[in-house]
């Protein structure tokens, strides 16, 4: 799709003196997807800030409850980390795969991606598990309902993203690496990447700045 | 095994809500009775509840917003009614009736009025501006509609069966934490604008990714109408701002169904941040609703004029100006609040800067009429209201912007005259201008003038005698929301609010006739050439209304005003020069998937109301299940064949080359 630099209509258009660039029609359906796609996501982005936000006002609001750093295990938190970054790798792998229509590595890709997710929301779960049975559940303090609806959104998201996954599986398995297909794998590729990318915020300001509070 | 559903959440003992339950439920009924008895069913359900078409979905917007129109204007009725006679006595409604009534009017007029009513529009003209034929995602565009009628259904379903939030229309807590309204009231509140806040999230990024990729060929930006510049602007606020308020609903519902802390008043909640994000959402939609409207007037002033925008490019750089500086002023909503005065400064300035570019647009709107060929249609006379209102408005609201002025003005009458001025005049005047200036385009037949006429001039008049008064009862010291009031100077002035609203009924009912009158006399009003007002942009190019497919051929655009440019070349040359072979075209299939989904959103929402959590399971599952048979589809396109494209389109250049003979003669 090329765009064509053309003289401007001078008469019937003054303020088009010059070199335009003419524009060359609707983009291609793989284009407005992921387009559309990237527009959800930064909306979605917006929500967690709305989350960030609440979180750095309510920081400091223990409320006689535990304070960030006596309660975090940065041990779960860096294999909880390291999980969630190598999915990132084998969901590209995945991509990749979709892209050349390999469906052996496409299931192995998508495979690991969706263990590794698992593997993730498991230490989340026993982490907050954990909290709660201690009796630090989201009810004790501000800080801490900030916390859990903080990182238990990202959860959220993990486990809808492992939701959609599965379906992506079953998708190629029974239609193949058709177009449209193609568009979702490319929609879920961004979700998961994005998910990866808020994971990162989450890690830094949450657990990093958190335990110097 | 029904939560807390029971059978005192039915009010028996207040004959008011549920009469007026009654009346509606019979309608619905009656409605209902009469589409199944006359046959009618299959065609709604194909025509009209399963398209995906965006002409379709758009004018089913602008119906729900209608619709919710005479609701909220009912609740306003009885709020001036109630304020006239409320002197030194309880007047005729009990207290917490009232807070309902206000509650639900404020919520009703913002999401499920003003909203959908510039949704509809931006829906129905956008694709058509940009000379495409249709907008990005069609389906997820029928989902978007119908999750807004889920939530104006369950604002209403709360008039009979529980009640509304008595909180106001922004829910402050801890007024509204569970300790203070333990009701379902504020539920139902927080439930109806989630569900109706994804589906305005899901228009809001259909429309942006519209007119960001999908314009026709030539077709570039500093080609777009200026309609296509607001909405991108609009909805461009709607992707960065609704997700704001999701985020805020959310924690609200947290702190009332989990106990969670984010804004109570115990274990360190904060109240104030409630405010920053509910504000921080909220200034920007006063701009998603406005915007749109300026855009209308801009198509309206310079088709009635006959002349070009005047200053398009100031336009545009004024609209994105707006859109940037929107998120930069929340804070002038709460001066009172105790953020100093160093903050209360920037915030304050910031505020008034906002008048700069709107400034810039109104004297656009002057220099385009300047030296035109004006016509005084119905959609031109509600421009020129506008712009009167409009700038007394936009005055108050910069006196309201200098924090020493809010501090005696904040939460009076002066207030609910500010917001009216500017919502009514603005937004609800773009809505009617958009309304009458494109009924033709979307039916085919135009609207009577005679009663088009008269109903701008009640609510115009209407407007003045209910809401001047109110200034000046706020800067009497009135504050708002009162239920009854025993100062003798206010009595007045809310007597003649109340007869102004009188004016204002007046005004829809002319309204109402008009579009009686003009469904009877069709005939005689029907446009063939597909360009009543001899317009400029590409609406005007297809016929009225627009086949499925909207254009047969892809517009080639070579500059502003594209289809006013093709008109005059077609005088020089002859309209039918050289047609391209016609070809098959694709459009998307009908499909059910908004109308169920919408379907367990409401069966959802109502449970989560009431804590019946089987049957948010069960909602749950059946959305789930929607999903994967939607994700599931093989075909979702259908094809038009040549000929068929052909024969339709050979009728529309006919009517066309008619109105270019007859122009040529003029
Ligand atoms: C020059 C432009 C404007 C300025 C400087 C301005 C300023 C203000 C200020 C300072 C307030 C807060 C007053 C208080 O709470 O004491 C306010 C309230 C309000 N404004 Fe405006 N405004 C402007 C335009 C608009 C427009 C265009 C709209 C709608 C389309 C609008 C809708 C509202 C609403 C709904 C409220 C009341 C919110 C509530 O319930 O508290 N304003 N405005
Ligand atoms: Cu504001």
């Amino acid at each position: 799709m090329a765009m064509t630099a053309t003289a401007g209509h001078a008469h019937a258009d003054p303020h088009h003196i010059g070199l335009v660039i003419e524009h060359p029609g609707p983009a291609s359906k793989r284009t407005v997807t992921a387009y559309g796609f990237w527009i959800f996501l930064l909306s979605d982005i917006v929500m967690f800030s709305c989350f960030f936000a609440a979180y750095a006002v309510l920081v400091g609001q223990t409320a006689g409850g535990p304070k960030a750093a006596e309660i975090f295990e940065p041990r779960y938190v860096a294999i909880e980390t390291v999980c969630l970054l190598l999915s990132s790798f084998t969901c590209g792998m995945a991509s990749i795969a979709a892209d050349v229509r390999n469906r052996f590595w496409f299931y192995l890709g998508m495979t690991v991606t969706c263990v590794l997710g698992l593997i993730f929301l498991v230490l989340e779960f026993r982490e907050f598990a954990n909290l709660v049975a201690r009796g630090y559940g989201p009810t004790r303090s501000a800080f801490l309902t900030a916390f859990f609806s903080l990182v238990g959104c990202h959860g959220l998201h993990v486990s809808a993203g492992v939701l959609w996954l599965l379906t992506m599986m079953a998708q190629v398995y029974a239609k193949g690496f058709r177009a449209d297909i193609l568009r979702r794998m490319l929609c879920f590729a961004l979700f998961w990447h994005a998910l990866d990318i808020i994971w990162v915020a989450v890690f830094s300001v949450v657990y990093l700045l958190g335990s110097a509070v | 095994m029904l939560g807390k559903l029971d059978w005192s959440a039915i009010p028996f003992d207040q004959p008011i809500p549920l009469v007026a339950g009654a009346v509606v439920l019979v309608a619905i009924l009656a409605v209902l009775a009469w589409v199944v008895v006359k046959g009618h069913l299959p065609y709604l359900w194909s025509e009209w509840i399963t398209s995906v078409d965006h002409k379709r979905i758009g004018v089913m917007y602008v119906l729900l917003a209608s619709v919710m129109l005479l609701r909220g204007g009912s609740d306003a009725i009885m709020m001036r009614i109630q304020q006239a006679v409320a002197y030194q006595s309880q007047g005729y409604l009990p207290p917490e009736h009232y807070n309902q009534i206000f509650s639900a009017h404020g919520t009703i007029m913002i999401f499920f009025v003003a909203m959908p009513f510039v949704i509809g529009l931006m829906n129905l003209i956008v694709p058509l501006q940009l000379g495409v034929r249709d907008v990005a995602f069609p389906t997820l565009n029928s989902v978007g509609f119908w999750l807004t009628a889920t939530g104006a259904l369950l604002v209403n379903i709360s008039l009979v069966v529980g009640e509304f939030a008595r909180t106001g229309w922004l829910a402050f807590p801890p007024l509204s934490e569970l300790s203070y309204s333990p009701g379902v009231g504020v539920d139902y509140y927080a439930w109806s604008l989630q569900i109706s806040g994804v589906g305005t999230l899901v228009a809001g990024i259909n429309l942006v990714t519209t007119v960001l990729k999908l314009r026709t060929k030539g077709m570039n930006y500093l080609r777009m109408p200026m309609f296509c510049w607001t909405t991108l602007a609009s909805n461009l606020l709607i992707v960065a701002a609704f997700p704001i308020l999701t985020a805020t609903l959310a924690m609200l519902l947290l702190d009332r169904y989990l106990g969670f802390h984010f804004f109570t008043n115990e274990a360190g909640g904060n109240v104030m941040m409630f405010m920053n994000l509910i504000w921080a959402w909220g200034h920007p939609e006063v701009y998603i609703l406005v915007l749109p409207a300026f855009g209308i007037f801009s198509e309206v002033v310079s088709t009635f004029s006959g002349k070009a925008l005047f200053g398009y490019r100031s336009m545009v750089l004024a609209t994105m100006a707006i859109c940037v500086i929107s998120f930069m002023v929340w804070l002038h909503h709460f001066f009172t609040m105790g953020a100093g005065p160093d903050v209360n400064a920037i915030f304050g300035i910031a505020s008034m800067i906002i008048a700069v570019p709107t400034g810039v647009k109104i004297y656009n709107w002057l220099f385009t009429m300047y030296g035109g060929r004006i016509r005084f249609a119905t959609p031109m006379l509600w421009a020129i209201g506008f712009m009167v209102t409009f700038i007394i408005g936009g005055l108050t609201g910069v006196l309201l912007a200098v924090p020493p002025a809010d501090f005696i003005l904040h939460n009076s009458m002066f207030l609910v005259a500010h917001f009216h001025n500017v919502i009514i005049g603005g937004v609800l005047f773009g809505a009617f201008a958009g309304f009458e200036y494109w009924f033709p385009k979307a039916f085919g037949f135009r609207l009577d003038e005679r009663w088009g006429k008269a109903a701008f001039w009640f609510t115009f008049v209407g407007f003045f005698v209910t809401f001047m008064p109110l200034y000046i009862a706020g800067m009497l010291g009135m504050t708002r929301r009162m239920q009854h009031y025993d100062v003798a100077a206010w009595r007045p002035w809310m007597i003649v609010a109340a007869i102004g609203m009188a004016v204002l009924v007046i005004g829809v009912i002319c309204q109402i006739v008009q579009i009686v009158v003009s469904v009877r006399n069709r005939e005689a009003l029907r446009d063939r050439t597909g360009d009543p007002w001899d317009g400029r942009s590409l609406e005007w190019a297809t016929s009225s209304p627009p086949p499925a497919f909207n254009f047969a051929f892809n517009p080639d655009v070579r500059g502003e005003d594209a289809y006013w440019d093709m008109k005059v070349r077609a005088q020089q040359q002859s309209l039918d020069a050289d047609r391209p072979e016609y070809q098959d075209i694709e459009m998307p299939k009908n499909s059910p998937t908004g109308f169920v989904c919408a379907f367990f959103a409401t069966i959802m929402g109502f449970a989560l109301i009431w804590h019946i959590w089987w049957m948010v399971i069960l909602g749950g599952l059946g959305a789930f299940a929607t999903f994967v048979v939607f994700a599931w589809r093989d075909h979702d396109e259908y094809v038009i064949p040549a000929a068929e494209v052909a024969a339709i389109d050979r009728v529309n250049v006919e009517e066309r080359r008619g109105l270019v003979s007859m122009a040529g003669a003029v």
